[in-house]
């Protein structure tokens, strides 16, 4: 496992495009964050650290990417074949693969959460001046938006491993993650909406950054952050399974 | 050969290209499957509850409609008189207020921008029957209404305020005084086919207080029913009004489960007073609303999106990765040409796909939703054809956009993400996130996602006042002008996609 670690590393380190897609997970977190925290300055639009943090849902684009190159990239080129010669067991490749994803993506995500909130309490000036890290739900959601990030490069990984095709795959992810909200808004059946509200992997996910107004959550902060891990095990299981199941 | 013929062929090799790649084809199939599944879904999970507190039958559940066909809300109170032949009626508002009272609660002072007051001239009593008023609003001024839809502004903003209505054939004239003696022109409306006798009289409207919360992910309003108070003097009928003495009604009150304030009128020395709760107005939709739209059932069309966008990106992308670019290149020198000959193809087979689809949602749904009782919003039969083809145009354009992409990145996993998020991440930051609606509006006005705003079908209403929110189906531009957004970024991404198609090694 060490050795095939440290292959998945630096196979992902020489890439040109990590450090490109890491930079950008940072940069357009951080912007999508700030320009809603500078539209909600006057008033803050009812949650100041879900406001300050708004642009996880554009940074996940981002780490989605970077998971599914991660493996979509072999298989266009037919470096999986090469792998797989040289680690034949191929649960530990694909093991390997989360391992080193997943400590990329936290690092970025440590990055873009921090530099948002510190950015939110700058630009959230009358609201924001509670928006510290020592009070335990904004801690809480900072924290747990890393792991969102995470969680979703670990989703991404899951389904390029069952779909090979990187374009295809980035499809199925960006599709899970956004069309739930948008089939949730039309549906108005409220106990389907609930529903619909507490399998999506975003919108319940994405209920780990809420600090204010608790009762009105579909799902509480930690168990819908389950529901995202959830959807990345099952994910990655089938990735696994298909796996030692497929020719490479 | 003629560039023509050097075209043709192009098109014929990039056409063999797509439908002899399983996987493209399965994609585009996909993508009409998505649209008809998701349309379905979302009509089978919707549910119409719609009973008061006393189990008794949701009135308003199926709005009466206005003599242009729209569903309309009129309820008022109003005291009146048959009225024959031509003639007029003049009388002189000294007060307008409204209060809110919501169950069990003193009543507060709550009157509303569009709380009424003032003199009409109406064919019969029964809901969504044409008619002609003019009248004093709580915010407004004085306005001449007719019909639901029209609305003319006064000059005059105060109590007291003198208002007469001339009616002559099927003209209906409104007048507006500050003190009796010098007459204004508000203006002039026609109500085709008027019969000779009518109800005219004076009347009193409050529409509810709305107010809005928003919560996790989504918006919710509540409203609570005002009533407002006219006071009247000074009343002059002239013509023929044989009745003599008023009759009060409240208009378009079904019985049904909303509590109602008391309304009514009565008679003070030489005045009268009206008390009337309600609206004339056409009926807003929003996610409060009872009735669906033609846009909803084909909101699969962001499903369809998401699998063309692959389609597009990889129908170039992947003559990089297998080097086919090169013999495609040497097939046909002129680079442009290929590109060109692509986007044709790549949009003509979307269009058809998304507008088959299309079509084949719009009934479908519709059926499951009429058969649970739902109220279909009627629009006329241009805007629901505008609605789907745009709908079929907006993929289309969408496809076009992430070839382009997808020639400039030669990744097909970058252009897939780029084309995507540009689209639709906005489109759900602005219905369902923490931003207010001035920076959802914002959003729909710059990012291509503004293109949905082809899906609009019913218009905003200036004189009724409502969330016209993106998350309600309101899109700041007009259908054109969004849908004209998508195109200016795809025309930009194809220009770049030439030049770098021309200067670049393949």
């Amino acid at each position: 496992m060490k050795e095939a670690l440290h292959v998945e590393w630096t196979k992902l380190r020489t890439l040109a495009g990590t450090a490109w897609l890491l930079a950008g997970v940072v940069l357009l977190t951080v912007a999508l964050g700030v320009t809603a925290s500078a539209a909600c300055a006057d008033t803050g639009c009812g949650d100041p650290a879900k406001t300050s943090l708004t642009g996880i849902a554009f940074g996940q684009a981002v780490v989605a990417v970077l998971a599914v190159l991660a493996v979509g990239g072999e298989y266009s080129t037919g470096m999986i074949r090469v792998t797989f010669a040289a680690v034949p067991r191929r649960s530990t490749v694909l093991a390997a693969k989360a391992v080193v994803v997943g400590a990329l993506v936290l690092v970025a995500g440590v990055a873009a959460v921090l530099v948002s909130v510190m950015a939110g309490r700058f630009v959230l000036a009358g609201d924001g001046a509670a928006l510290s890290l020592a009070d335990g739900p904004v801690f809480r959601a900072a924290v747990g938006s890393v792991l969102y990030l995470v969680l979703v490069g670990l989703l991404s990984l899951g389904v390029a491993t069952v779909v090979r095709d990187a374009a295809a795959a980035i499809g199925v992810v960006l599709g899970l993650l956004y069309l739930f909200p948008i089939v949730a808004a039309v549906v108005s059946d409220p106990d389907w909406f609930k529903r619909l509200q507490r399998i999506s992997p975003m919108t319940a996910g994405l209920a780990v950054q809420a600090t204010t107004n608790l009762d009105s959550l579909p799902i509480s902060p930690w168990a819908g952050l389950g529901v995202l891990g959830l959807w990345a095990a099952g994910a990655l299981l089938v990735g696994g399974l298909a796996l030692r199941l497929r020719d490479a | 050969m003629s560039g023509r013929d050097g075209f043709g062929q192009a098109l014929h090799a990039e056409w063999t290209k797509l439908r002899t790649v399983r996987g493209w084809v399965f994609g585009l199939v996909a993508a009409a499957l998505v649209i008809v599944l998701m349309g379905l879904f979302a009509a089978a999970a919707s549910n119409f509850s719609c009973s008061g507190p006393d189990g008794k039958p949701c009135a308003g559940s199926t709005p009466p409609l206005g003599p242009g066909g729209e569903p309309v809300v009129d309820n008022f109170s109003f005291a009146h008189q048959a009225f024959t032949g031509d003639g007029s009626i003049t009388a002189r508002v000294t007060s307008l207020t409204a209060v809110s009272a919501a169950d069990d609660q003193a009543p507060v002072e709550a009157t509303q921008p569009w709380t009424k007051g003032g003199v009409i001239i109406k064919e019969s009593t029964t809901p969504g029957s044409p008619y002609a008023a003019l009248t004093l609003t709580g915010g407004h001024g004085v306005r001449l209404q007719h019909n639901f839809t029209g609305d003319i502004a006064g000059t005059l903003r105060a109590t007291p305020s003198w208002l007469r209505l001339t009616r002559s054939g099927d003209t209906i004239t409104g007048h507006e005084s500050a003190d009796g003696a010098t007459w204004h022109l508000v203006g002039t409306v026609t109500l085709p086919g008027l019969p000779s006798t009518v109800r005219a009289g004076l009347f009193a409207a409050s529409p509810h207080h709305e107010v809005v919360t928003e919560s996790f992910a989504s918006t919710s309003g509540m409203s609570y029913p005002t009533r407002a108070t006219a006071e009247f003097d000074r009343i002059d009928l002239e013509g023929t009004w044989p009745d003599r003495e008023w009759t009060g009604d409240d208009v378009g009150d079904l019985g049904g489960p909303v509590d109602r304030p008391e309304v009514g009128f009565e008679e003070t020395g030489d005045g009268v007073t009206v008390r009337g709760s309600g609206n004339i107005a056409p009926v807003v939709a929003g996610r409060g609303g009872l009735g669906r739209t033609v846009e909803g059932r084909l909101v699969g069309a962001f499903a369809g999106l998401i699998a063309v966008i692959v389609v597009a990106a990889t129908f170039m992308t992947s003559e990089y990765r297998r080097g086919l670019i090169r013999t495609s290149l040497a097939a046909s020198p002129r680079r442009g040409r290929v590109l060109a000959a692509k986007s044709v193809v790549i949009a003509a087979v979307t269009f058809v796909t998304a507008l088959a689809a299309a079509l084949i949602t719009t009934p479908l749904v519709r059926a499951v939703e009429v058969g649970k009782g739902f109220f279909e919003y009627p629009v006329p039969t241009a805007t629901e054809v505008r609605v789907i083809v745009g709908t079929a145009a907006l993929l289309a354009v969408a496809a076009v956009l992430s070839l382009a992409v997808g020639t400039v990145l030669r990744r097909s996993a970058g252009a897939v993400t780029v084309v995507i998020v540009a689209i639709v991440l906005p489109y759900i930051l602005a219905i369902a996130s923490v931003l207010p609606t001035g920076p959802s509006d914002w959003l729909l006005r710059v990012t291509p996602a503004a293109a949905f705003a082809v899906q609009q079908s019913l218009p905003e209403y200036a004189q009724v006042t409502a969330d016209y929110s993106p998350a309600d189906g309101y899109f700041p531009l007009s259908p054109l002008g969004g849908f004209a957004v998508l195109c200016g970024y795809t025309a930009v991404a194809l220009g770049v996609a030439f030049s770098v198609l021309r200067r670049r090694d393949a």
